[in-house]
Order: C-alpha cells, then sequence, then structure tokens
C-alpha cells in the first residue's frame, strides 16, 4: 500500500455496495439547511465512475428530471453520502456511458444483468 | 529574533480529504522529520545563532571521516540532508535533540519551502505568461512568437532583463501560509493544505 492510501485510510469507507457504469442507484446525500440535515435521495443510472483512487475517487450518476437530463458528481468517500442502493444493474459494454447524453426515451435504455 | 522552528521533510503526494461538513479539499502529504539537531551555533563561536538539523538515514559507508566526525559529536547516525536555521539567542534546545512533527498542531500557519518541478527550456509563453500571436486573421507562424522585444535604432539593442524563453522550474520557491489540518504522529505525516513546491519525494523546509 502505497503512502498517500495508508495515510487517508481514515477517510476511506469499507462499506459501500458494489456497483458499476450502466447500474441503477439511488443515494442519499445529506443536505445542510442552516441547523437542520436531512437526506436527499438523487436516484439515477451511473454514467461513469473516476479513475481517481483512495479518496478522490467519485462517481456521475444522471437522471432525468422533468424531462431535462441531470447529471451529479459525487464524491465516493465523502461523509455528506449516507447510502448507495444499487437498484438495477445494468449490462453496458463501456465505463462510461457518455452516449447516453445524445440520447432520450426509449433509446437511452439499458439492458438489465443478470448475475 | 523570534525563534522560529523548522523540520526537514520528503513530499509524500497530494490528496484530498474530507471536513466535518462533509467538503471535500486538496491536501499535499508531507513524511517530516523524525530530525535531529546536529549543532548549535553560537553568537561566540559563530558569529550569529543558528540550529542545525539533520533529517533522513544515511548509510555508514557511505558517509565521509569529516562528516561521521561530525555527526558522532551530536551523537546521532548519520544524515543525508542538513539544514540549518537561525534562531534567537534563548531557546532551550540541545544538541542530539529529536524534532518531531508533534512540535505542529492542527490549525498552524507554516511556510514550506522546496525545488519547483523543472520545467527544462521553456518559451516565454509558459515561463512569463505571455499570450503569442493571433490564431485567426490569416496568421499561421507567430501563435507562440513573442513580438517586439524593443526599439529600433536607440537604443540599438535589447535590455538586459527582457523576458524571453529560457530555463524554467528547478528555483527555490516557498508558500507561505500554509495552514497544517491534520498530523500523523505514528507516521511522521503533516497534512498542509493546499499545494507545496516539488516533485513527490522532493525535500521540503517546514517553518513555523
Amino acid at each position: 500500500m502505497d503512502k498517500i492510501t495508508s495515510a487517508t485510510q481514515d477517510y476511506i469507507k469499507t462499506d459501500l455496495p458494489e456497483f458499476r457504469s450502466g447500474d441503477t442507484v439511488s443515494v442519499g446525500v445529506r443536505v445542510i439547511e442552516g441547523s437542520r440535515s436531512r437526506i436527499q435521495s438523487f436516484e439515477g443510472v451511473v454514467i461513469a465512475i473516476s479513475s481517481g483512487g483512495g479518496t478522490s475517487k467519485s462517481f456521475t450518476v444522471r437522471k432525468i428530471s422533468n424531462g431535462i437530463g441531470v447529471e451529479r458528481i459525487f464524491p465516493l468517500h465523502s461523509p455528506n453520502i449516507e447510502t448507495i442502493k444499487v437498484l438495477k444493474k445494468g449490462k453496458v459494454r463501456r465505463a462510461k456511458l457518455y452516449y447516453l447524453r445524445n440520447l432520450k426515451g426509449k433509446a437511452a435504455r439499458i439492458k438489465e444483468r443478470i448475475s | 529574533m523570534q525563534n522560529n522552528h523548522m523540520i526537514i521533510g520528503k513530499k509524500v503526494g497530494m490528496t484530498r480529504i474530507f471536513n466535518e461538513e462533509g467538503v471535500d479539499y486538496p491536501v499535499t502529504i508531507i513524511e517530516a522529520g523524525p530530525c535531529n539537531i546536529t549543532q548549535i551555533k553560537t553568537e561566540k563561536s559563530d558569529g550569529y545563532d543558528a540550529i542545525q538539523i539533520g533529517f533522513d538515514e544515511k548509510k555508514e559507508n557511505r558517509t565521509d571521516k569529516a562528516s561521521k566526525g561530525h555527526f558522532t559529536k551530536a551523537a546521532t547516525t548519520p544524515k543525508k540532508e542538513l539544514k540549518e536555521y537561525r534562531v534567537g539567542t534563548k531557546h532551550s534546545a540541545k544538541v542530539g535533540d529529536t524534532l518531531t512533527v508533534e512540535m505542529f498542531d492542527i490549525g498552524d500557519i507554516v511556510n514550506v519551502t522546496g525545488v519547483s518541478k523543472g520545467k527544462g527550456f521553456a518559451g516565454h509563453m509558459k515561463r512569463h505568461g505571455f499570450h503569442g500571436g493571433s490564431r485567426t486573421h490569416g496568421k499561421n507562424s507567430v501563435m507562440r512568437k513573442a513580438g517586439s522585444v524593443g526599439a529600433s535604432a536607440s537604443p540599438a539593442r535589447v535590455w538586459p532583463g527582457s523576458r524571453m524563453a529560457g530555463r524554467m522550474g528547478s528555483d527555490r520557491v516557498t508558500m507561505k501560509n500554509l495552514i497544517i489540518v491534520q498530523v500523523d504522529t505514528d507516521k511522521n505525516l503533516l497534512f498542509v493544505k493546499g499545494a507545496v513546491p516539488g516533485a513527490n519525494n522532493g525535500i521540503v523546509y517546514i517553518t513555523k
């Protein structure tokens, strides 16, 4: 283990579910409003998982909200990410699904992966 | 003169960590110390007051006799890096003392000095931030040119010190007012917010 990884061990979550590009996930994000905080969920397709290692790793979730595509990039190990639930496993041939940005409706569907 | 504190370290690399609010920020990890005080210079003996510290173990058989004598006098093992820093007359440091990252607390403001990465022979755009020529309007050979370097018949020469292409980097650079965000006393690591000069594994001097 290199020195950076071992030095930042405390920040790295170990209880993360396994998911890859193409999977549909629901991310529970903590939102702080003044003194209160609540959990907001963001549900969509994982279109990219960054190549970063350790604490720098992040993933991009895309969803269609009211007909408009919305993408959010989450730092995987952020304490503000309360939960990550894998709702559906997708069968895709690429690691980065940026082509989904150009597709909509039926064409933007992803086949389910049966493991 | 105010008493400074210095420790020598090796840049490990950069990453990012999260604060209590869950916001991430960039940090540089430095493996600092333990350093031994190898010599204390005084006004009387050397003409000025300073503390000399050594860092990083060196093999005995790679140490020359003169240095060996120096380290034996300080009752320490041979060190690769020696550095001295000026202090006032009132300090409690003793030869052979060990300096560790414990001298730093979270929230301390430090200056980090290192040698910046060498860029080789760099053009004026990279070296001095010139804008180069126009990319459009039918221009094709002036995109990275510097333009005029002076007037004509008077002075009929280029002023000394004009900014031009040349060797860039490998300079001694100090980053001031960096904040210590984490101290790992077991592994001798300092987490400094922001970037510090130099490549990974480069020697850096951290002063408080």
